[in-house]
């Protein structure tokens, strides 16, 4: 059975190269390709500002941004690491990974998809080149809150126009996900023998869907506020700027969950292979990332806490936020069981899977104690908060995602990667992320606010033990920029199934997966 | 119970290295009001089920990595279901979450009663300061940031800071009598700010065109700083808050004071119909 096509021999008469074959390309591998370049570029975009930063908090006074460019710096930062990095880089999973996965011989909408990619670039220069418009980007911190996102100049506008590009590539890339997974399996494989990876992305998508208009919807009366004369959120005018909170945070909860299922998805697959041991409890994984996805739209509230909601809205929200902590909590107790009694192995991907589970559980502690409302008086808007989103998103996401380019890179390239490498990065990473926010916790506990370019003394000695992490951190992520284009090039063969305990569609096909795979579709058993 | 963890909590944390200025301090700041007594009691509670957690789940994995690897000589085995456990470890952390919402609960119930309050101070947020507005005793002043400029600096000339209350310094301080219910009616004049003093127990939004209501009572005399949390522009690092507690004789001597300086600032206001060189 013909189960893969190598490019040479293919019949669409035209073989584009260069520019033109990326910009017209309609290939799962291709695009995912481009996606995972894009945001890795993003990363350091946004990684350069944090460091910018880190670098005007490592003492109280002002030296190196005036506070109006501090404003800028952190809204978009913010905006770039959640809608340039973290989101395009699972797309980019998404791409590579599902089609293989399910034995497909591509997305559904193939050319949607070139287009679903294409917005990206535009949306991404809006977004970073808003610094160079009169008044500098936007300064109301990535949340856009009015009435002060009213008072901001053209780069508003531009930051609108560039989450309404960013959202209708989502939106896209969100259908064509769930028609693929829905209609293209491989004849055998049930929604419930469908790996995990595919089952996440599957609820992510359809999370995507039903919130990414919610943004459009707040964002679009912010510009209709601003321009049309509108009043949604003036008071004068009979409008309430409460109301884009609760807008915006419909959308945004959601929007965190969605930045975490996929790494839930990868880190199922990287322990069970370095385990050797099959997923513990595939059901309940299923049915508890799909109880977090519902749970995460009733508990936007917990964002609000400090607005003046009646007593009953509080509990409600705190009620429901505290629930949230038990399906997740049992995929945690779950990766803990399928390490338990395996024959494991420590190799990079490993190290950051172990990693994920040990600081996204941090991160989900600090969930915990931010849910209890009263305790959140005294947290809201603190570091405390800073520390807690860090924590969930860099060595919950991002580490995901590290560990998953290092676990599916001998597939898409071909070789194996540096392993001593890797793991130097793994560590240098790992040790740096925790001295750069393990601190902002006592910050925020201490008092100390968020989105302020500056302090009172007696928050200077964990600022500056945070900022000099911060560069161990920034810098440590050139060695993973090194290991990629070292792989790349060149390296150990890897063979179809890269890992000895690899399990999945996608390790029965060549190391690098050839440019068409599973023209007919596998059999499945 | 929960006195003696404090204790021996506060003791931990003051018996951290204590340089001249250096301050590592890891928890929330002494309390001196109802609410933020017990928002430290739930902050200490919740850290306490965590630790617990923590020292379970992290014990599990690390000896499972630790004894259940490759290189050790240990072989996989093939389980991958166990129903019962898996109810167990639901109905476990549900039952913890249960038993963290009912204390939880009544601090919320708490904080929102500002009923009977012994006197009211309308807040209005401004950018980049505050307006305070007492409603019973007549009295109404703005309180801006009294660090001066050259020591916050700018990216031309690096900023010095050089005073204790660096950032956390105003004109015209809070005050306020000692162990008296005081109602805050909190809104903005432009964007959303938030008035948020920790060790009193209050955080909440001013937002333009509404007025929400909040409340704290200071347990004993003393000063206490916040600062702005909700970002609302290029200053919201440059407004904090100073509230002072007074004994009542020393609050009513303030409030003597401070009406007759209004009256002198407005007989200065004043201007004359009859002459026109003053207009």
């Amino acid at each position: 059975m013909e189960a893969t096509h190598d490019h040479a021999h293919d019949d669409h008469g035209h073989h584009p190269t260069g520019l033109a074959r990326y910009f017209f390309t309609t290939n799962h591998k291709d695009i995912g390709s481009m996606y995972l370049w894009f945001s890795l570029i993003m990363f350091f975009v946004g990684g350069f500002m944090a460091l910018v930063i880190r670098a005007e908090l490592f003492q109280p006074g002002i030296q190196i941004v005036n506070p109006d460019v501090f404003n800028q710096l952190t809204t978009i930062h913010a905006l770039v690491m959640i809608f340039g990095a973290v989101m395009p880089a699972f797309v980019g999973f998404a791409n590579w990974q599902i089609p293989l996965m399910v034995g497909a011989s591509d997305m559904a909408f193939a050319r949607m998809n070139n287009w679903s990619f294409w917005l990206m670039p535009p949306a991404a220069t809006l977004l970073v080149g808003s610094f160079l418009v009169p008044g500098g980007a936007a300064g109301s911190g990535w949340t856009l809150y009015p009435p002060l996102s009213i008072q901001g100049g053209i780069s508003v506008d531009m930051t609108i126009l560039a989450v309404h590009i960013m959202g209708a590539s989502s939106i896209m890339g969100s259908i064509n996900i769930v028609t693929t997974i829905l209609n293209m399996r491989a004849p055998g494989m049930t929604l419930m023998r469908m790996p995990m990876f595919v089952w996440t992305w599957l609820i992510t998508a359809y999370l995507l869907i039903a919130v990414m208009p919610v943004l459009a919807g707040a964002v679009t009366m912010l510009l209709t506020d601003r321009h049309f004369g509108t009043h949604f959120f003036n008071a004068a005018g009979g409008g309430d700027p409460t109301m884009f909170m609760h807008i915006f945070w419909f959308f945004g909860h959601p929007e965190v969950y969605i930045m975490i299922l996929p790494a839930f998805g990868i880190i199922s697959h990287i322990i069970p292979t370095f385990a050797r041991k099959p997923l513990f409890g595939y059901a309940s994984m299923v049915y508890a990332t799909s109880s977090i996805a519902l749970l995460s739209f009733i508990v936007w509230g917990h964002h609000m806490f400090t607005v003046g909601m009646p007593a009953a809205g509080n509990l409600f929200f705190m009620y429901a936020t505290m629930l949230i902590a038990v399906p997740t909590g049992v995929k945690v107790f779950n990766w803990i069981a399928t390490m338990w009694k395996g024959s494991m192995t420590f190799e990079t991907p490993m190290l950051f899977a172990v990693a994920f589970v040990s600081l996204f559980t941090i991160g989900g502690f600090s969930g915990l104690v931010l849910a209890i409302t009263p305790v959140d008086i005294t947290l809201h808007n603190t570091y405390y908060v800073v520390a807690h989103f860090h924590y969930v998103l860099f060595s919950g996401a991002i580490f995901s995602i590290m560990g998953g380019a290092y676990y599916w890179l001998p597939k898409w390239t071909g070789h194996m990667y540096d392993e001593k490498l890797g793991k130097i990065h793994f560590w240098l990473t790992a040790i740096s992320f925790n001295i750069t926010f393990f601190p902002q916790h006592f910050l925020g506990l201490a008092g100390m606010p968020r989105r302020i370019p500056d302090y009172a003394p007696q928050f200077t000695e964990f600022n500056q033990i945070s900022s000099v992490g911060a560069f161990l951190l920034g810098f440590s992520q050139l060695l993973f920029l090194y290991v990629i284009i070292k792989c790349i090039r060149g390296g150990v063969k890897a063979e179809a199934k890269s890992w000895e305990g690899a399990e999945g569609l996608e390790w029965t096909v060549p190391s690098p997966a050839p440019y068409h795979t599973f023209e007919t579709p596998p059999a499945f058993h | 119970m929960m006195k003696t963890l404090r204790q021996i909590a506060g003791a931990a944390v003051t018996t951290l290295p204590m340089l001249a200025a250096a301050n590592y301090d890891v928890n929330i700041p002494t309390p001196h009001s109802p609410i933020s007594d017990q928002i430290y009691g739930l902050h200490m509670e919740i850290l306490w089920v965590c630790l617990a957690i923590f020292v379970v789940v992290f014990g599990v994995m690390f000896y499972s990595v630790f004894a259940h690897r490759k290189s050790k000589g240990a072989v996989a085995a093939h389980f991958h279901e166990n129903t019962t456990i898996e109810i167990i470890w639901t109905l476990i952390p549900f039952l913890i979450l249960g038993f963290m919402a009912w204390p939880a609960t009544k601090t919320v119930l708490a904080m929102k009663d500002a009923s009977n309050p012994d006197m009211t101070i309308k807040v209005t947020a401004y950018q980049w300061k505050w307006q305070y507005d007492y409603l019973n005793d007549g009295v109404k002043f703005y309180s801006t940031l009294s660090t001066p400029r050259e020591q916050i600096g700018s990216t031309e000339e690096h900023g010095k800071p050089t005073n204790e209350h660096y950032l956390l310094e105003t004109d015209n301080n809070v005050v306020v009598p000692v162990g008296k219910k005081i109602r805050l009616l909190i809104t903005a004049n432009d964007v959303i700010h938030g008035w948020y003093v920790p060790q009193l127990g209050v955080n909440q939004y001013g937002i333009p065109g509404f007025i929400k209501d909040s409340w704290f009572q200071a347990n004993e005399p003393g000063v206490f700083r916040g600062q702005c949390s909700q970002i609302c522009g290029k200053e919201h690092g440059y407004m904090p808050i100073v509230v002072e507690a007074k004994s009542a004789e020393d609050y009513a001597a303030w409030v003597k004071e401070q009406k007759t300086k209004q009256a002198a600032a407005e007989g200065q206001n004043k201007v004359s119909l009859a002459d026109p060189a003053s207009r």
